[in-house]
């Protein structure tokens, strides 16, 4: 009878041990299929455009790297529209962490009237599409005089319903009751208990929400495509662009440039990765 | 939640009282009145004019919508953007769904996975594009060259209707396959294990425990997946753009909403029209709102497993 037991073990543990590495390959075959394009953005970068193009390909890392970011550098103004995004991504970032929460806290825990209508407003503009409003936001921006400007990039996003919504679902279980009527009694107005209770306690979201609005701000395109006009005020995502339908078939050339543009982003989401995909996890469970 | 009284009061003395509240709001409203609201309603007026942007606008009254109902590359564009839609929306929701069960089951390193298969969402969409390019590119892509080198015929990916549509789903399916997959995972570490148990005591099998609990308790989730997805395809526009320039392709056959309303916008300066592409836009977009919203409130239905909140 023990025999039989442990025979049954035996094979239930073997089973298990198979079914567990069919799993881990599976789960490998697409971990490798996620990063292939990276790998292969590397490859590029770092090969001459010969090399490329040859049969058959080169498939590992070269040693052009410099020397394709030097060409890239010749062609276009590559570290002032690095510059340009930095600037404007991060100016988005602090007004988007700022007016949000501000207004989060607002909605999570104080009673005003028309409280719930405004809220109810503030989704029903999520369902609207940025992408109807292109023609006549240009048509404002140049009535605004902000053509060209970086003010066209910031400006219009320094708040959203996303960050507003996201934020007010975690003030109104993180910030105890307790502590804004403290703050009250103890004679703090509505915006030192803001930032003596509420941006303490709401660390954790604001860090997401920054990561997530740096990401956004970095990656745009069609908005910066339209408005920035001068050829030599771009933003990188823009300029990479150009770059690509001017020297289109120089690939080590235009994937030095592309790498660029990718490391900062990869950068800042590793170091909040854990923490970031956490949250738009919880965003969409609860949601 | 603090509440105070504020029935019988005077709206003038609300704002007296309450005006740090509406302050902290405001921010918000304001941008949406001039950037969110204003512009809709003007694209409107501009959708009724022949407008270059600059000179002088002239009335045409219906004329963009009645050339619309009619102009082939419009419809071209609104039936690639839906057959895009739907070869990326099903593998990625599928496979996304896979790698979610995959990674829900007791494996080490679940950090780095979630990692590695969140990245693709996070990077620059032209950058990639260009690597998609060049990956795909029909004489010197890597795809090619490895059909060629296993003796099979090479395929035109990127000058032949079926091939761009293919290379731009493939992109799509790319970027967004890890990010649903997080958002499953996180569905289903929210299903308590005790319905399992229930289902289990009740002698279902693994096959049926999937198909009647898990879906089931995921369809929230799984909605959820489905409205970004919605927003994201009717939204297509950097990897046509980039990959294939202002037109989409031979034939236009990447050719998508966004990118026809852009193309007739700023690269033929037909604002009147671009505005009108833009409205038939938010039209499709509001069908889709109105068609999830009916699917949300039905959500109540599942309700009686009794989601651990």
């Amino acid at each position: 009878m023990t025999t039989t037991q442990a025979r049954r073990d035996a094979r239930a543990l073997k089973q298990s041990r198979v079914a567990r590495i069919v799993t881990h390959l599976a789960i490998l075959v697409g971990v490798v299929l996620s990063i292939f394009p990276f790998y292969w953005l590397v490859v590029m970068a770092t090969n001459t455009t010969a090399e490329i193009f040859g049969y058959p390909p080169k498939l590992i890392f070269g040693t052009h790297l410099f020397e394709n970011i030097g060409h890239v550098l010749a062609a276009i103004d590559l570290f002032g529209a690095l510059g340009n995004t930095l600037f404007v991504a991060l100016s988005c970032t602090v007004l988007v962490m700022f007016f949000d929460s501000l207004a989060a806290f607002a909605f999570a825990k104080f009673e005003f009237p028309f409280r719930r209508t405004l809220f109810a407003v503030l989704l029903a503009t999520f369902m609207i599409p940025a992408q109807l409003s292109l023609v006549p936001n240009f048509v404002v921006m140049s009535q605004l005089g902000w053509i060209g400007s970086f003010q066209a990039l910031i400006i219009p996003g320094a708040a959203n319903a996303f960050g507003i919504f996201l934020l007010r679902q975690l003030a109104a279980g993180a910030i105890p009751d307790e502590l804004v009527e403290a703050a009250r009694i103890d004679g703090a107005g509505f915006f030192r208990t803001y930032f003596q209770v509420a941006v303490p306690m709401l660390r954790g979201g604001l860090a997401f929400l920054g990561i997530f609005t740096f990401i956004g701000a970095w990656n745009d395109y069609i908005w910066p495509l339209i408005v920035l006009v001068d050829p030599k005020r771009q933003t990188l995502q823009v300029a990479l662009a150009q770059l690509s339908s001017i020297y289109g078939t120089d690939y080590g050339m235009v994937m030095a440039g592309a790498l660029i543009s990718v490391v900062p982003l990869i950068g800042v989401f590793l170091i909040g990765s854990r923490h970031f995909i956490a949250n738009i996890a919880a965003g969409a469970v609860k949601g | 939640m603090t509440t105070s009284p504020l029935t019988t009061r005077r709206p003038v003395s609300a704002l007296k009282r309450y005006w740090p509240q509406y302050l902290a709001i405001s921010p918000f409203y304001i941008l949406f009145l001039v950037f969110g609201l204003f512009p809709i309603v003007f694209s409107l007026y501009i959708s009724l004019h022949d407008w270059d942007g600059i000179g002088t606008m002239k009335w045409v009254g219906l004329a963009q919508f009645q050339y619309l109902l009619v102009d082939p590359r419009f419809w071209n564009a609104v039936s690639n953007t839906f057959i895009i839609w739907f070869m990326s929306t099903i593998p990625m929701l599928f496979f996304a769904l896979v790698i979610a069960v995959l990674l829900h089951q007791n494996i080490r390193s679940k950090g780095f996975y979630r990692v590695a298969y969140f990245m693709p969402n996070v990077t620059s969409m032209v950058a990639m594009a260009l690597v998609f390019g060049s990956v795909f590119s029909d004489t010197f892509g890597i795809v090619n060259s490895a059909l060629k080198s296993l003796s099979l015929d090479t395929v035109p990916w990127l000058t032949s209707d079926w091939g761009i549509k293919t290379t731009i789903a493939v992109m799509v399916i790319w970027r967004f396959t890890g990010y649903n997959a997080i958002i499953y995972l996180a569905g289903l570490q929210a299903i308590s294990s005790d319905v399992y148990d229930a289902a289990k005591m009740d002698g279902a099998g693994t096959a049926r425990i999937f198909a009647q609990v898990t879906i089931p308790m995921l369809r929230p989730v799984i909605l959820f997946t489905v409205i970004t997805s919605t927003i994201g395809g009717l939204s297509l526009f950097t990897e046509p753009q980039v990959l294939l320039g202002n037109t989409g392709g031979p034939n236009e056959s990447g050719m998508t909403i966004v990118l026809y309303q852009y193309n007739q916008a700023f690269t033929q300066f037909d604002f009147g029209y671009g505005s009108a592409i833009g409205w038939a836009l938010f039209v499709i977009a509001a069908l889709f709102a109105a068609i999830n919203w009916w699917l949300v409130s039905e959500r109540t239905g599942t309700k009686k497993w009794g989601r651990t909140k």
